[in-house]
């Protein structure tokens, strides 16, 4: 028997090499993390538009007459009067209503849906929910055969206008999408993204994404961003990252996502959220703004007055504040808007004042 | 192509010698590798340190790392303008971007560093 270690390649990978980016581990695959630098990346992506490899990140298809009714019982957000063409951010519990992956579903059909989640978790997402469907659906992981780019950044609506002929597109409004051709290429864009700027993701087939990548980062507006200037565009504006921020360890409750649970339906995990909040909960996330440009980084501890009250889970400099910034947990008693706090690691600590993301206002 | 005259370390430290006292910075593989630098704790002026001791910690978007005085002496300057614009290593890593000035006191050590041609070796074998 021999263990394949080998990291995946997305259909970017020659794309990546050729722009002289710099390739790293990320959840099995070999991911772009920089091409010319992550600050420059990410003030890019700000003020004009850049193009990112999500290539890695799963689709699920739920399909069949109950489509709907099951992922409406599996997920946090409300699908009953989701309209078509319409998706919404949500997650997937387990029975102790905590979070086994976040995610955004797309209602394509009544008896379609398309569920995007993250690539770490993809075993376990499959598992779950192909386990939790009624004889009425089936799942089919169509992760291998799906490239997903995202367009981001102000000028990402005029190069979108600039590439679709269609009128639907054109007019697309947040948390829409539409099935469509991108110079001759099927695809299905969304007005969705992680950065907090205005534009869209794209799902295309695999073998096409290369040709659409090389379309895109033509002109002088789009550049390619990597994962490093995704990561500090999602902080800026408080996004929860899988695996740090929010996990199997933490509910929608404890992360102060419950915009994104919807209370007044059946979904798993939803007794014990509710149990949860009747008993009150103990730690909750929240963000920091550091006092100067170091930034404390996951695991630094949270202290209030000499006392650990609590973990960063995101820390990293933010290149628009300027200042360091991240998110982290803290005892519910500690939290509170403008509240000092030092964050410290065994040699460092750092001043810092809690606040609620977003730490930047965008044009989303 | 890392500058001639000066010496550097295994740690990627390079090392202007001038007279008594000398210019100490990272160098340009270092800053690429390190990526873009948000932030430098800078050494403490006037401290007495020994070679080899973390005198400085320099941060990126990517990582932390410590900057290690290649030479024993006093700390005699910090490139302050590096407080406010960390960047300026990035940019101009044997220039601009200097770190720190040290006393030298022990002339015997600047003997045991690398020049130009065996840095530029120990790089390929990296």
């Amino acid at each position: 028997m021999s263990i394949d270690t080998a990291l995946k390649k997305t259909p970017l990978y020659n794309k990546h090499l050729e722009a002289g980016a710099r390739m790293v581990p990320f959840a099995g695959w070999s991911m772009p993390v920089q091409y010319t630098g992550i600050i420059e990346e990410h003030l890019h992506t700000r003020s004009r538009a850049s193009l990112f490899d999500i290539c890695h990140m799963s689709e699920f298809f739920v399909k069949g007459p109950s489509a709907e009714k099951d992922v409406d019982a599996l997920v946090t957000c409300c699908i009953d009067g989701l309209g078509v063409g319409k998706c919404r951010y949500g997650f997937l519990l387990n029975n102790d209503g905590v979070i086994i992956d976040d995610m955004i579903v797309f209602k394509i059909t009544p008896e379609e849906f398309m569920i995007v989640g993250n690539s770490g978790t993809r075993k376990k997402d499959s598992e779950w929910i192909r386990t939790h469907l009624s004889q009425g659906s089936d799942l089919f992981d169509d992760s291998n055969n799906i490239a997903k780019i995202d367009l981001q950044g102000p000028r990402s609506m005029e190069v979108m206008r600039f590439l679709a002929g269609d009128p639907v597109i054109r007019g697309l409004g947040r948390f829409s999408f539409a099935r469509t051709r991108l110079t001759g290429i099927n695809t299905m864009v969304s007005r969705t993204g992680y950065t907090g700027e205005n534009g869209y993701e794209i799902f295309l087939p695999a073998a096409e994404a290369g040709k659409l990548w090389d379309v895109l980062t033509r002109g002088d507006s789009v550049k390619p961003a990597g994962l490093g200037a995704r990561d500090s565009l999602r902080l800026e504006i408080g996004y929860s990252l899988y695996g740090h921020d929010i996990d199997d360890t933490h509910t929608p409750a404890e992360a102060g996502l419950m915009r994104f649970v919807h209370l007044e339906k059946e979904f798993i995990g939803r007794e014990r959220l509710l149990k949860q909040l009747r008993k009150g909960i103990k730690s909750v996330l929240t963000g920091f703004i550091c006092s100067g440009r170091r930034s404390a980084r996951e695991h630094y501890r949270v202290t209030s007055r000499g006392r650990e009250v609590g973990v960063v889970t995101s820390g990293a400099f933010s290149p628009c504040l300027k200042r360091g910034i991240g998110l982290c947990y803290v005892d519910k008693d500690a939290a509170g808007e403008g509240k000092d706090v030092v964050l410290i690691n065994e040699k460092i600590e750092i001043n810092a004042k809690l606040k609620t993301p977003p730490f930047l206002k965008t044009g989303n | 192509m890392v500058p001639e005259e000066l010496k550097y370390t295994k740690e990627h430290e390079w090392v202007k010698i001038d007279g008594e006292t000398a210019l100490i910075g990272i160098t340009d593989h270092a800053q690429s590798e390190l990526g873009d630098i948000t932030f430098i704790e800078l050494p403490v002026q006037a401290k007495q340190v020994k070679r080899g001791e973390s005198v400085a910690t320099v941060e990126s978007v990517k990582a932390a790392s410590d900057v290690y005085s290649p030479i024993s002496g006093e700390i005699v300057e910090v490139n302050g303008l590096l407080e406010d614009a960390p960047e300026t290593i990035n940019l101009s890593p044997y220039e601009n971007g200097w770190i720190f000035q040290i006393k030298i006191s022990d002339g015997g050590e600047v003997e045991t560093m690398m020049d130009a041609a065996a840095y530029e070796e120990y790089l390929g074998t990296l």
